[in-house]
């Protein structure tokens, strides 16, 4: 009787299915949510990033390497990862050098539309402090007792670790400031030392240098995960020289990395994929290569901001303690400290009983 | 002839001195002076060392009160019975669990205890009668028809380490004390599991050493939250006051810490040092803008967007850069007249109560409204005291979850009694030191293990006699916390553990350690052929030269003879 015409029942029936579905969407939602931020807790098994960029060459004509390493800097920070979390290596001599038109900056697209310099920059090893023996110090944590902590990599077995070199580099080695080298096998026993002491939960190894893939061809330690510009035999190249600073300011492959880091934010999902598709050959000249063999993950389910940004688990607090009445304290004992002035005068007291006794004439000798 | 003779015999005896002294001399003075200085490691101890076998001892006394047992069993007890639980959790890790446990009856003074009306007194009374050791247990068996427990509670912890079990109902009639035990033991085991290890905490200590296959979420989550064990811990309090100009703040942070933290702190003085500073930060704003809820007239943070509340302050919070301890960092949030008041919610849209989240191995931040107390026709700015006691007892969990106190519910009929003052019961202090202990030597283990193999394969670092000596007291101070362990000295052997990790990380870190000596053999040939080749060549020739013209000679003679 209440659903007497056909119209009526047409809309109860409607509205019955809307709400039906919109509750099971919404529930499912919901559900989805729930085990997404619990699935997403548990999946990466990270609590903190760490970042570790080492620009390896000096002299104003590897301004591009600055620029390159600087660019990253400013990505990571801003995705979240504080400077007390950053290991910064530069030669730090590109925005005060007497051939930079324009000082205290370091541009890293032409017409200066971008300075990564900036005012926040801080920069851990500068100028000759990069050196092999200081990169292996860092990763592998054999640092002198006085080292302060900005300096350390302070990682635990929870974190994970970006790690960005930039220079001039050949089949198997990485040049260090134009007198020493690192060389590839080298770089993965420090990282096995890593593993065995488990400073590193999982790790990201990026190189843009010329021939970078053979620098990780020797890595045997598990969770690691490494990128490079270039493919053996062939060299990277630099992006845009500009012509008012007169050198080239950055290298293809972070230039096009940039782009693509521009348009991630802390809550993005992009994942390790689409990073390994920055970058064609189109775009670079050079062959970008990437390593996923050593690592347990399958890429497709690594967020960029797994390495790249600081995102932090967090849990509600769900129970407090009851804390009552407070113990009565006793004021706390203050030292006890003569009365001011009391000094002052004790010493007028002495200086005056000693002229007194030997007599007024000594002091002239002191006025 | 006889001069030529002469010249060349000298030739000869001059080619052979050459080549002796260089066989003899140069030979063994070119290897001592390019071999590496290497001290003596105790390679064997460390190889067994390698090789992990725990034994966790723990003592449980058990206290049959009046009423639970029959005056012919009271002769029968006391007894005392030893079990063994063996785990094999790899091919290189061991663990055995070893519960001695010793029956008696209860003492007249006990009796008087047990007497008391509420289970909670009876738990004063009876801690001031004996302190157990740590690392043991007492169990106190009382009577079903007892009324110290409520009706549906059948076990009480409480604060110290005594618990009450109440018999159960099946015990009542003629049962001999066989039975009686054979039904009292797995209601202690359980008893065990809460307040003494469980395997489940013992193998999450040793993931150090043996990355296992992740069980359920919630040992993950416990693992991920606590921080590693560390001889130090820094604990920061900051105060974030964005709006200096509407409200003037006061903290008295000090005195706070002095009645509330300090307690708990100097309880876990045995497993770390820990240092405290405070600050107030202002300006400092929340990196997230909150919603305004029109149905609760109050601004809302969701639990998604908490996450992304901590970067933005992170970078303004400073750490005391002298010492390398991991920094636990306690925000309190006074939110701007703005945004007040401010409130959390969870997943489910519900407000929650303490106003507080945490964030794993980082530390907690608790948002604190304070529009209630003034009106609208307020002088700004406002002075306004902090309720210390409400934020410490936030802070003072958020502390223990983070240190590794378990909050895992316990199993149902047990009732466990409320935090003392300090924070912290002595069980679950016992607890933290039982997987810390098993942590510490799992870690020193590796790392000296790890280290001894490192120094085997690259033959090239220099061991210095410091390393040698840290690595020594490393391997005896390892053997020793075994051995308390095995022994049931819970203080001990988390003493002996502390030093072993001490001295393992201070020989793995040593700043001396450093591989950089990395010759592939080309480049060794490429060094050595130019400096040695030249000096060989005229050696070794003249030396050819010599054996052939003996061996023509010789060929002269037997010709001559025949």
């Amino acid at each position: 009787m209440i659903l007497s015409t056909t119209l009526e029942f047409c809309i109860f029936i409607y509205l019955l299915i809307f709400s039906f579905s919109y509750f099971t969407l919404h529930s499912c939602c919901l559900l989805y949510l729930c085990f997404d931020n619990a699935g997403q807790f548990f999946s990466s098994g990270h609590t903190n990033n760490w970042a570790v960029l080492v620009c390896t060459s000096r002299f104003w004509f590897n301004y591009r390497h600055v620029a390159n390493t600087l660019s990253v800097y400013r990505s990571v920070k801003r995705l979240g990862i504080p400077d007390s979390h950053i290991v910064l290596m530069l030669a730090d001599d590109m925005a005060c050098n007497h051939r930079n038109p324009k000082p205290a900056t370091v541009f890293s697209h032409k017409n200066m539309e971008l300075n990564v310099y900036g005012d926040d920059v801080e920069v851990d090893y500068r100028g000759y402090e990069v050196t092999v023996e200081n990169f292996l110090r860092v990763l592998t944590g054999r640092l002198p007792p006085s080292t302060p902590r900005s300096k350390r990599l302070l990682s635990d077995d929870r974190s994970n670790i970006l790690i960005y070199l930039t220079g001039h580099g050949g089949n198997g080695f990485l040049k260090f400031q134009d007198s020493e080298e690192i060389s590839n096998v080298e770089l993965a026993d420090a990282f096995e030392q890593m593993w065995q002491k488990r400073r590193y939960n999982e790790l990201l190894f990026i190189i843009d240098t010329c021939q970078g893939a053979s620098m990780y061809e020797r890595f045997y330690s598990p969770n690691l995960m490494a990128l490079a510009s270039s493919q053996v035999g062939e060299d990277s190249l630099s992006h845009q020289p500009d012509l008012a600073i007169g050198v080239h300011l950055m290298d293809r492959y972070t230039f096009y990395l940039l782009e693509f880091l521009e348009d991630i934010h802390p809550a993005s999902k992009t994942n390790m994929n689409d990073l390994f598709k920055v970058c064609p050959k189109s775009q670079c000249v050079s062959t970008p290569g990437h390593r996923t063999d050593l690592f347990l993950r399958d890429p497709g389910s690594v967020l960029i901001t797994d390495f790249f940004g600081s995102v932090r688990k967090v849990e509600i607090t769900m129970e407090t303690i009851n804390l009552t009445d407070p113990i009565k304290q006793k004021p706390k004992q203050k030292d006890w400290h003569p009365p001011d002035g009391f000094i002052l005068g004790l010493w007028t007291l002495i200086l005056l009983v000693f002229f007194k006794l030997y007599g007024m004439k000594h002091l002239k000798h002191i006025f | 002839l006889a001069l030529k003779l002469n010249v060349l015999k000298r030739g000869q005896l001059a080619a052979l001195s050459i080549a002796a002294v260089v066989i003899i001399v140069g030979v063994p003075l070119w290897w001592r002076t390019t071999e590496t200085y290497r001290a003596w490691l105790p390679v064997n101890q460390i190889n067994e060392l390698a090789n992990l076998q725990l034994q966790l001892s723990a003592d449980v006394e058990v206290v049959f009160a009046r009423g639970t047992v029959t005056p012919e069993q009271q002769k029968k007890v006391p007894l005392t019975q030893t079990q063994d639980e063996e785990h094999t959790v790899d091919e290189d890790t061991a663990l055995r669990y070893r519960y001695e446990t010793k029956y008696r009856t209860a003492t007249i003074m006990e009796e008087d205890a047990l007497n008391q009306p509420t289970a909670a007194e009876a738990d004063l009374s009876l801690h001031t009668l004996s302190e157990s050791p740590c690392g043991s247990l007492v169990v106190y068996v009382i009577p079903e028809s007892s009324t110290l427990l409520p009706e549906d509670v059948d076990v009480y912890i409480g604060q110290r380490r005594t618990a009450l079990l109440r018999i159960g109902a099946q015990m009542r009639v003629g049962r001999t004390l066989e039975q009686l035990l054979a039904h009292l033991e797995p209601r202690i085991k359980q008893v065990l599991q809460v307040m003494s290890f469980s395997h489940t905490d013992i193998t999450a200590a040793l993931s150090d050493r043996v990355r296992l296959s992740p069980g359920n979420k919630e040992s993950i989550a416990d693992s991920m939250r606590a921080f590693k064990s560390s001889p130090g811990y820094e604990i920061t309090f900051s105060l974030l006051n964005p709006d200096p100009k509407s409200h003037r703040v006061h903290w008295d942070i000090e005195g706070a810490v002095q009645t509330y933290i300090q307690p708990l702190l100097t309880k876990l003085a045995p497993l770390a040092n820990f240092s405290i500073d405070s600050q107030t930060l202002y300006y400092a704003m929340l990196g997230v803008n909150p919603r305004y809820d029109s149905s609760r007239s109050a601004y809302t943070l969701n639990s998604d967007s908490l996450a992304h509340v901590i970067n933005p302050v992170e970078a303004r919070l400073g750490s005391n850069a002298a010492s390398s301890n991991p920094v636990l960092n306690f925000l309190l949030y006074v939110p701007d007249a703005h945004h007040s008041p401010l409130h959390i919610h969870d997943h489910k849209k519900q407000e929650v109560l303490s106003n507080a989240f945490h964030s794993p191995r980082w530390g907690g931040i608790m948002v604190y409204n304070v529009n209630g107390f003034y009106g609208p026709e307020a002088v700004f700015p406002v002075d306004i005291n902090i309720n210390m006691a409400k934020v410490m007892g936030v802070f003072l969990a958020q502390l223990r979850l983070l240190l590794g106190v378990q909050s895992s519910a316990p199993p149902p009929g047990f009732l466990v009694a409320p935090c003392s003052s300090t924070g912290l019961a002595d069980w679950e202090l016992d607890r933290l030191m039982w997987s810390r202990t098993v942590e510490n030597v799992a870690t020193a283990t590796t790392t000296i293990t790890s280290l001894a193999q490192l120094l085997d394969q690259i033959g090239n670092i220099v061991i210095n006699d410091n390393i040698a000596q840290q690595v020594s007291s490393a391997v005896t101070s390892l053997q020793l916390a075994v051995a308390e362990l095995e022994a049931g000295n819970l203080g001990f052997a988390l003493q002996y553990s502390k030093e072993a990790i001490l001295a393992s990380e201070r020989a793995f870190f040593d700043p001396s350690l450093l591989h950089l000596l990395y010759f592939p053999d080309d480049q060794k040939f490429a060094i050595y052929i130019p400096l040695f080749l030249p000096m060989c060549v005229p050696i070794l020739l003249s030396l050819l030269k010599i054996v052939s013209e003996a061996r023509q000679k010789r060929r002269e003679r037997q010709a001559k003879k025949d």
